[in-house]
């Protein structure tokens, strides 16, 4: 009985000593993946942030609006936050490759979830970004044509063409990473009806005027309408 | 010619002007939708160069922009023989007149392309551009442009008016004093409907290729001119008299004019940066008439559209003005009529401002272009009311002080380019 019991715990000491000369060296290999990839990650990130500084990514960014936001949450400046999101995609990647050698099981399907995941997380970047950018530049030419026009409420007109298109994109960057598809949709189509009645109702209320000098001047010709006009002459 | 030329001009109107042949003089006429004037405008150029050069070969360049009136067949069925019953006029060569189409959506400019690269390939020697829109062109006028560079030397000729009080307020707020602070030359009309230059100059722009950006090309090729030493100088011609006008289009003119302006400093940097003071330009005749009458100008929309602009495009205004500039205009925004002034040496500032920041592209650059409009007609109402009562000659005075604030601030520019 007793040489059973000892025969028994040297039999597990045995195999977690195999189980363990056998995880070493795939811990190991582990470690050096994961050391390797913080200095690969690290010089992406150097990389990165000489880069966007060369193309000016900060200028772009104020100019689509996306440095403004950074700054109200007191985050740091749009190249610095990339550079750093380049550096954590980076190393998380290279961690999880090695934490598939480890052989955990189930661990390798979530490992190919993220790097599937990866591009999709890239595309929905590069969507909210160029849209913020759309979102900037059309409510900016709304509100310069608006003023320049003499059109009541410029600005209003202007946060009504941004927030247009940030509510479409936000749709579509909730769609590309696959958050809630139903409901982001669902939500996309209320606020867009929402607003799409608001305007109608605020112009056809507060723009009875205008809607209606605007129909004249289509409808009926060589009708004189009242001269808006400051008679100056440039050139 | 190089490929880029062929490319854009028609297979049509390379075989006209292979019909052609060389030519001394050539006169472009671009058109679009001018069926009611166009008739009076030829029969006015035929004469001027029956006239002036009835021995030299010359051809009439019509550049049509997909007119709907007819203006192109008025253009080429205007015989020179209509004007013969009643007139000594004989013409010892043909004159051509030739048309061709360029697409109304290809970019402005365009058609001012394709009249340089007609002059070139027929070897013009003097060129004139004419433009449709002028009520009262007369036949002198082409020797007025053509004389100097045919028989002179010169390489460009721009025009001098005896303008209305008030009238052309851009070009004497800015594209003059401007021009003439930057470029060190004392252009009265930089910008020019009409004016004339030699097929050398027409040949070396072309090569430039300073087509890129589009709109105020004529501007561009008299920036050229003064960048690059050719001979200038100024014909006068009388008054100068708009057959339309309309405020809605300040910010097309903007877009041509100062828009051409911003974008020709950064290649010509080098030249600009080199020079101080102005020099004067010879001039034909008298330099400066004094013209009866002044334009009505609704001085109250001009506040209120300034006003209006400062207040609701502060954000934009961030971006492009240093706040010191921005705190200004804000306050001056807020004053009362009576009170409302928009000193010189502001606006100065404000305008190399916003060339250093056109320069920099901090925001899109027609964005920036659209933002000076009502900042120019607060300006313009200053101007209008220091000037309400002035005489002619105070009006000369002010506009060279002006003129004389533009050059004292360069150095400010300069800094403003630099940062």
């Amino acid at each position: 009985m007793r040489e059973m019991i000892v025969g028994e715990l040297m039999q597990a000491m045995h195999d977690i000593a195999h189980g363990f000369a056998h995880f070493l060296p795939r811990f190991i290999v582990m470690v050096i993946v994961a050391v390797a990839g913080w200095l690969i990650a690290y010089v992406v990130k150097v990389l990165l942030r000489s880069i966007l500084r060369l193309v000016r990514f900060d200028k772009l960014s104020e100019n689509a609006g996306a440095s403004q936001l950074l700054s109200k949450a007191a985050l740091p400046s749009a190249t610095e936050m990339v550079s750093r999101f380049g550096f954590w995609v980076t190393w998380l990647g290279f961690i999880l490759l090695g934490v598939s050698v480890l052989g955990i099981f189930g661990l390798q399907e979530q490992v190919a979830r993220f790097f599937f995941f990866l591009p999709r997380l890239v595309v929905a970047m590069f969507i909210l970004f160029f849209g913020l950018l759309a979102a900037s530049f059309f409510s900016r030419a709304t509100l310069l044509a608006a003023v320049n026009a003499n059109v009541p409420s410029p600005r209003l007109l202007s946060l009504s063409v941004r927030s247009i298109i940030i509510v479409f994109v936000l749709s579509i960057f909730f769609e590309e990473l696959g958050i809630a598809e139903q409901t982001m949709l669902l939500a996309f189509g209320i606020a867009f009806g929402a607003l799409m009645l608001g305007l109608a109702i605020a112009f056809g209320m507060g723009g009875r005027g205008l809607a209606q000098s605007f129909l004249e001047r289509r409808m009926i010709r060589g009708k004189k309408l009242e001269n808006n006009d400051d008679d100056l002459s440039p050139l | 010619m190089n490929l880029a030329e062929e490319s854009f001009l028609t297979d049509d109107f390379l075989r006209q002007l292979i019909n052609v042949g060389e030519v001394d003089i050539l006169v472009g006429l671009p058109t679009r939708n001018n069926a009611k004037t166009i008739g009076s405008i030829v029969s006015t150029i035929q004469s001027g160069l029956l006239r002036g050069f009835p021995r030299e070969r010359a051809v009439i360049i019509n550049v049509d922009a997909g007119s709907r009136d007819g203006t192109p067949e008025l253009v080429t069925g205007i015989s020179i023989d209509d004007m013969r019953p009643g007139s000594n006029l004989n013409a010892l060569r043909t004159l051509h007149s030739i048309t061709t189409d360029c697409d109304q959506n290809a970019e402005h400019g365009i058609a001012f392309r394709t009249i340089l690269a007609a002059a070139e390939l027929l070897r013009a020697k003097a060129c004139v551009l004419m433009s449709p829109e002028s009520a009262n062109v007369k036949p002198e006028w082409l020797a007025a442009f053509l004389v100097p560079i045919y028989r002179d030397g010169f390489d460009l000729v721009t025009p001098t008016y005896c303008r209305q009080k008030f009238d052309g307020l851009l070009m004497t707020n800015l594209l003059y004093p401007m021009t003439r602070a930057v470029y060190g030359a004392k252009l009265r009309e930089p910008y020019a409907t009409e004016f004339g230059f030699s097929g050398r100059l027409a040949t070396q722009f072309l090569a430039q290729n300073r087509w890129e950006d589009g709109a105020g090309a004529e501007l561009r090729l008299t920036l050229a001119a003064i960048a690059g030493k050719y001979r200038i100088c100024q014909s006068y011609l009388g008054e100068k008299i708009h057959r339309e006008r309309s405020a809605a289009d300040l910010v097309p003119v903007l877009r041509e004019t100062v828009g051409a302006l911003f974008s020709a400093l950064e290649p010509d940097f080098a030249v600009w940066s080199a020079v101080s003071g102005s020099d004067a330009v010879s001039t034909n005749e008298a330099e400066h008439e004094e013209c009866q009458g002044s334009l009505r100008v609704n001085r109250k929309r001009l506040r209120e559209m300034f006003t209006n602009g400062v207040n609701e495009l502060e954000s934009v205004f961030q971006s492009i003005l240093v706040p010191n500039t921005l705190a200004e205009l804000q306050r001056i925004a807020r004053l009362g009529e009576e009170d409302f002034e928009y000193p010189a040496e502001l606006w100065v500032k404000t305008v190399y401002e916003f060339a250093a920041s056109y320069r920099k592209s901090v925001i899109n650059r027609d964005h920036i272009i659209q933002a000076m409009a009502p900042l120019f007609r607060g300006r313009a109402f200053t101007f209008i009311t220091e000037n309400r009562n002035a005489s002619g000659t105070d009006l000369e005075t002010n506009l060279e002080n002006l003129c004389l604030e533009f050059e004292r601030l360069k150095p400010y520019l300069q800094q403003m380019w630099s940062v």
